[in-house]
């Protein structure tokens, strides 16, 4: 069962709760996501204590996510969108948190779940929907009806961009969830392969030696997709948002 | 008949995926209300904390940083101007300075000019007056030797006319000589 690559993405109930026939348990995902939560306040709260003007190197890593985000939304959305600034930046160092706590051997990882990829997706595109219609009301209709299409193109061009709008949740969480479970299950599969060849004496030691070398590397590849999924989550959130700030492009 | 089969491999099947958890983990629906509710939990929380204590307060240290990088920058500015004036009344000094020692220079080349000069005239005026009284002397002394001449010219012509005729002509007679010879 251990060797199974799939268990590690298995729900554990820690505290059963039941309400109204809906099971609402505290599970291993739960305990993860507040063990995130936790060390990214933290973390983010006491590097910056000292509020030093010039930055020790916990608080220089805060500062540096901090306008990091900061840039990226600025970049995509101009000076209006920094409302939505608080949003993202919780979105990138929950998704990067929660992708690098995945990398310890025997931790959960909260984002190979779609559900939890799928809502944090539902939540940007339904802040862009609500906040579109809240300021432009019926004009952010105009962002299924780009300007200066030739008048026989409209319908199709709209129905390709309705279809559009329509996937960009799914795209969002299906690309984390699967990115983070397929680099999980290879990690799994390489590294049971070391143990499974291990079990055959020497020539299976020696054998294991190449599923170790490849272990390390994806291990250190997975490093840079965990980084690297936040970081396409939090630039496609800024771009969604851009649509609601600016609709007609 | 057949269809009972496929049900019963159907219900075969299910008995398995319930063995071992529910296939595979994440699409088993029954864990998703669970992960929604907490993460709606968590995230809410974490979502607060960002934008009420950790952001804030990152954006008022890199806010404090900036400040004083600007108030930094104008204090140099604002000694640089200083520095510029300092320098700019100092060589305003050094330059009046100058002026005042020329000054200075001048008048006391003048003084000492003006001074030699009255020194020189007084001098001169002084040879001058010396040199008029020399003169006076020597025409009173000429004019006194001139008026001997005569008398000395009367005495001898008197003696010499006496040797020649035995007697001594009469003074009258001797200045009408005297004063058509000399004339």
């Amino acid at each position: 069962m251990a060797n199974d690559p799939i268990s590690q993405f298995q729900i554990q109930k820690i505290f059963p709760i039941e309400v109204g026939g809906m099971d609402f348990s505290f599970t291993n995902s739960s305990l993860f996501m507040v063990l995130t939560v936790a060390a990214t306040s933290a973390f983010l709260i006491f590097s910056t204590s000292g509020r030093g003007l010039v930055p020790s190197r916990v608080q220089s890593v805060s500062e540096m996510a901090y306008e990091f985000i900061a840039g990226t939304l600025r970049d995509a959305t101009g000076s209006d969108g920094m409302r939505f600034f608080p949003l993202v930046f919780s979105l990138f160092m929950f998704v990067l948190v929660a992708n690098l706590f995945g990398m310890f051997p025997y931790f959960f990882t909260v984002t190979s779940h779609i559900i939890v990829t799928f809502a944090l997706a539902m939540l940007v595109i339904s802040t862009v929907i609500i906040y579109g219609f809240m300021r432009h009301g019926m004009k952010f209709l105009k962002l299924f009806v780009p300007s200066g299409i030739p008048g026989p193109l409209v319908p199709l061009v709209t129905l390709i961009e309705v279809i559009s709008f329509l996937s960009r949740p799914i795209s969002l969480s299906v690309r984390l969830f699967a990115n983070m479970l397929a680099g999980h299950i290879t990690l799994k599969v390489f590294a049971g392969f070391i143990v499974s060849l291990g079990a055959f004496g020497a020539v299976g030691v020696a054998g294991a030696i190449l599923p170790l070398l490849m272990t390390i590397a994806i291990t250190a590849l997975e490093f840079l997709v965990s980084f690297l999924q936040a970081y396409v989550f939090a630039v496609l959130t800024c771009m969604y948002l851009n649509d609601a700030l600016h609709p007609s492009h | 008949m057949a269809g009972e089969t496929t049900t019963e491999s159907h219900a075969a099947i299910a008995d398995t995926a319930a063995e071992h958890g529910v296939g595979f983990p994440p699409f088993d629906v029954t864990t998703f209300a669970s992960q929604l509710l907490w993460l709606a939990i968590t995230f809410g929380i974490f979502y607060w904390i960002m934008k009420n204590v950790a952001m804030p307060r990152i954006a008022g240290i890199l806010e404090d940083r900036k400040d004083r990088i600007a108030g930094d920058l104008s204090e140099a500015n604002r000694l640089k101007d200083e520095t510029d004036a300092a320098i700019a009344a100092y060589e305003q000094a050094l330059a009046e300075a100058r002026n005042k020692a020329h000054g200075i220079a001048s008048d006391t080349r003048a003084k000492l000019k003006a001074d030699q000069e009255s020194r020189r005239e007084k001098a001169e005026a002084e040879l001058n007056e010396k040199l008029q009284a020399a003169e006076t002397k020597i025409a009173g002394i000429k004019d006194e030797a001139l008026s001997q001449i005569g008398d000395i010219a009367g005495e001898t012509t008197s003696a010499l006319v006496e040797q020649l005729i035995g007697k001594a002509p009469t003074k009258t007679d001797l200045t009408k000589a005297l004063k058509t010879a000399m004339n």
